[in-house]
């Protein structure tokens, strides 16, 4: 009978919660970590019981973890993330240009194949990857040419918050920053393209279509379309049939479409899910009532999920990189909230349940099957 | 030997109960202290300095003998207490709350 396990990473510290493949009684392992901000911990594809960890902290700063045996025990690896070269400049909060100033990891994408092999996504926004198991990091700074004197830090800061690899295509990559946009490379990572096409952010920017400038908050893919992307943008859920050339705007009846994470079903490419957030000045769901919406037709039309979850009182976030799939036969969908609670969903988001509650302020989830 | 004290985080990482004491070559400085430290506790680098500038991080504070040394230059010599191994050289994380 297979396993799951379901990372999370919290305001002070790691979870790692353990279930069998009925996802009914969980146990939950933590806090690893303790008293660190883990804005991402997640496990290698190629080997489920290698993980890696982002650890920081205000008075210590970046710290990396690496485990081989399932979070039993860790190890640190490498934390020194030095941009190439002179790292020249981007737009700051007043207009003026500012230095990039490493501040912390946000992401952490394994390769697909090797698990010595990862991505990591920072802030000051930019890309590293090491093929070491962590213990080296090198930029590719060919993203940062792209206009970077043109990105802004969105309230969250500069971040480099998603990345997404291509699984047919190991030299395609997506990643998202805000306040910057969508990018994408096809040559591993050495030159980049925005892929902002048909993004419109009215209110955000003075030139509601510019090439870059756009706070993307997550993007999700199905493996088995991997030209097929979709976007919570701050405003509007968006879609791109053409690996970002364009996109064009999916969010129907949504009750607002401002939000954070967005994810597609384990093994169907045309539902996806998404949690939304009443404003970006509010940042807790419409009318006190945490739904998840499902579209069964990859977008404009959406069916609130609602059973298992609060319907009043409710005044949590979901930020971006706290929902997450399994790849059960009967998907399971989590997700942690600001307030501490994790629900999963064992019927593709038909009926939820907590798994904990109480947790510190979640910043991450992700699931692992294990053999 | 160099006696150290680390504030709890640290400890955690670099896997010690208590302070930590180091055989530190030439002048005792800030600076031949954290090179020495971090040699021997590899996992503390860039928790207490950052990488390039060997800049104290903005929330560290180096206390001694009752004093804040926080803001000596890196290769002043510490007080003759932490050199003679009487008094420890303490790495404090600054008072920072709301």
């Amino acid at each position: 009978m297979s396993q799951v396990r379901v990372l999370v990473g919290t305001r002070k510290g790691a979870f790692i919660l353990t279930s069998d493949e009925q996802r009914k009684d969980w146990k939950i392992d933590g806090p690893h970590f303790p008293g660190w901000e883990i804005y991402h911990i997640t496990g290698t594809p190629a080997d489920p019981n290698r993980l890696y960890a982002s650890q920081s902290s205000g008075w210590f700063g970046q710290v990396m973890q690496r485990s081989d045996d399932g979070g039993k025990t860790w190890e640190v690896v490498g934390n020194e993330f030095a941009y190439e070269g002179v790292p020249g400049t981007h737009k700051w909060y007043d207009g003026s240009q500012h230095p990039w100033e490493f501040k912390r990891v946000w992401h952490l994408e394994p390769s697909l194949t090797d698990p010595d092999a990862l991505y990591a996504g920072v802030e000051d926004a930019g890309l590293f990857h090491t093929k070491d198991g962590g213990q080296t990091w090198q930029e590719l700074p060919g993203l940062r040419s792209v206009k970077g004197d043109l990105w802004q830090p969105g309230a969250g800061g500069m971040c480099l918050h998603t990345i997404v690899l291509s699984p047919d295509n190991p030299d395609r990559i997506f990643v998202a920053i805000s306040a910057a946009g969508a990018f994408r490379t096809d040559d591993g990572g050495q030159t980049w393209q925005p892929v902002n096409k048909g993004l419109k952010s009215d209110f955000e920017l003075p030139d509601a279509t510019a090439e870059v400038g756009h706070c993307v908050h997550s993007i999700a893919m199905h493996p088995s379309r991997p030209n097929v992307l979709f976007m919570q943008k701050h405003w509007d859920v968006m879609r791109t049939d053409d690996a970002g050339e364009s996109w064009h705007e999916i969010s129907g009846n949504l009750p607002s479409d401002f939000g954070f994470p967005i994810a597609v079903h384990a093994h169907e490419p045309e539902t996806i899910y998404v949690i939304p957030i009443k404003s970006d000045s509010h940042h807790f769901p419409p009318d006190g009532r945490l739904r998840v919406y499902r579209s069964r037709t990859g977008g404009h039309e959406w069916e609130a999920l609602t059973n298992g979850l609060p319907q009043s009182n409710c005044y949590v976030n979901v930020l971006r990189n706290a929902l997450a799939v399994d790849k059960l036969e009967s998907c399971g969908i989590y997700f942690g909230t600001t307030g501490g609670q994790v629900y999963g969903s064992v019927d593709s988001g038909d009926t939820w349940t907590p798994l904990v509650s109480n947790l510190p302020s979640v910043l991450s989830v992700e699931a692992q099957i294990l053999p | 030997m160099i006696r150290v004290v680390l504030p709890a985080h640290l400890r955690t990482l670099a896997r010690v109960n208590s302070e930590v004491e180091l055989q530190v070559e030439g002048p005792i400085t800030q600076r031949s202290v954290l090179d020495t430290l971090e040699t021997a506790y590899p996992m503390l680098r860039g928790t207490i300095r950052d990488f390039a500038t060997k800049e104290r991080r903005p929330f560290i504070r180096f206390f001694a003998c009752g004093q804040d040394l926080s803001d000596e230059p890196l290769d002043a010599l510490l007080p003759a207490a932490v050199a003679a191994g009487t008094q420890p050289f303490r790495i404090v994380g600054a008072m920072a709350g709301g």
